[in-house]
């Protein structure tokens, strides 16, 4: 059977998600996300600039059958959030939203009770919800208890490239709630995003750690691969960790003894 | 009239519906959400919302993000 995953009606066989922020240009974008293999790619909500008419746009270079994931960013109130929400859900037609509360500038890290806050409301209006969070299994729990269709705790701060920073409150709140678990934003490198996915996580959602690489498309192609391998490795169980040694090859019937 | 647009203050000919302004600032209907007075103005709606005096009108797109 194939490995897939879902959230609210929709069915993903692919565990990356990926942001279309921060590319140099669009057709670097484009070839990037193509090589990631994602199937839904995160999307911002910004006034239109009136001053430049017949600009490109964003959805032009975005490859067709991609589902579209509208976040909050940078809303610092749960008003602010749900309006972003309401127009994002505007634009899209679609109903899966990746909300976001900032509670600090320097660091993103969210306002987790504005969050559960604006969860609560845009459940009831209907939305999917996916709530970027902090890596607090307390939280988790209420964003939960709220409705939201998944957590997305953050490994490390948005942009940050530190990795799991804690890998075993990753691995409470997957004990603590039901709902799909993402990791979403701190991943730096493949090995972060193989570590999210051994650890159990459904999925990874990133942008920075692709779009600012050197060489995007090739990191596309490593965060693709470290996710498959993450993944497999997780269902295959790993060993458990020994302090000491335990020989690969026979310890009898050595020559010269 | 005057109204707030996008954050900044512009005259615009009186009793424009949604729909008006936006041909009126060349904007493609279909890639854009309209908010005014903080409530989203469905696209079914364009036609017969009338924009007034002092209304404050949010006109986005999506971005790329994260």
């Amino acid at each position: 059977m194939a490995d897939t995953w879902s959230i609210g009606k929709q069915t993903f066989t692919s565990r990356l998600l990926v942001g279309t922020g921060k590319y140099a240009d669009f057709p670097t974008m484009q070839r990037a996300l193509t090589a990631s293999g994602a199937e839904v790619v995160t999307v911002a909500v910004r006034r239109l600039d009136l001053s430049k008419k017949g600009e490109a746009s964003l959805l032009e270079w975005i490859p067709k059958g991609m589902k579209l994931l509208p976040n909050t960013a940078a809303c610092f109130t749960a008003e602010e959030a749900i309006r972003t929400a309401r127009l994002g859900r505007e634009l899209d037609m679609g109903d899966l939203v990746k909300l976001e509360v900032i509670g600090d500038r320097r660091t993103l890290f969210p306002d987790v009770e504005a969050l559960v806050e604006a969860a609560r409301v845009l459940v009831k209006e209907g939305f999917t919800v996916l709530p970027y969070t902090n890596d607090d299994p307390v939280t988790a729990r209420k964003l939960e208890d709220v409705g939201c269709a998944a957590v997305m705790p953050a490994g490390a701060p948005i942009g940050s490239g530190l990795g799991i920073r804690n890998p075993f409150n990753i691995r409470i709140i997957m004990e603590t709630v039901k709902v799909p678990v993402l990791v979403d934003a701190g991943v730096g490198t493949a090995s972060d995003a193989a570590l999210a996915m051994e650890l159990g996580a459904v999925a990874v959602l990133m942008n920075t750690a692709i779009a600012e690489a050197k060489d995007p498309v090739l990191m596309a192609e490593a965060m693709r691969a470290g996710v498959e391998g993450g993944r497999k490795a997780f269902l295959a169980g790993r060993i458990p960790m020994k302090l000491h040694a335990s020989a690969s090859s026979p310890m009898t019937g050595l020559i010269g003894t | 009239m005057q109204v707030r647009l996008n954050g900044e203050l512009r005259e615009i000919p009186d009793g424009m519906t949604v729909a008006r302004l936006l041909a009126h600032l060349g904007v493609k209907a279909p890639r854009v959400a309209v908010e005014v007075n903080e409530a989203v103005v469905t696209k079914d709606r364009y036609e017969a919302h009338k924009i007034g005096p002092g209304d404050t009108v949010e006109i986005v797109a999506f971005v790329g993000g994260g």
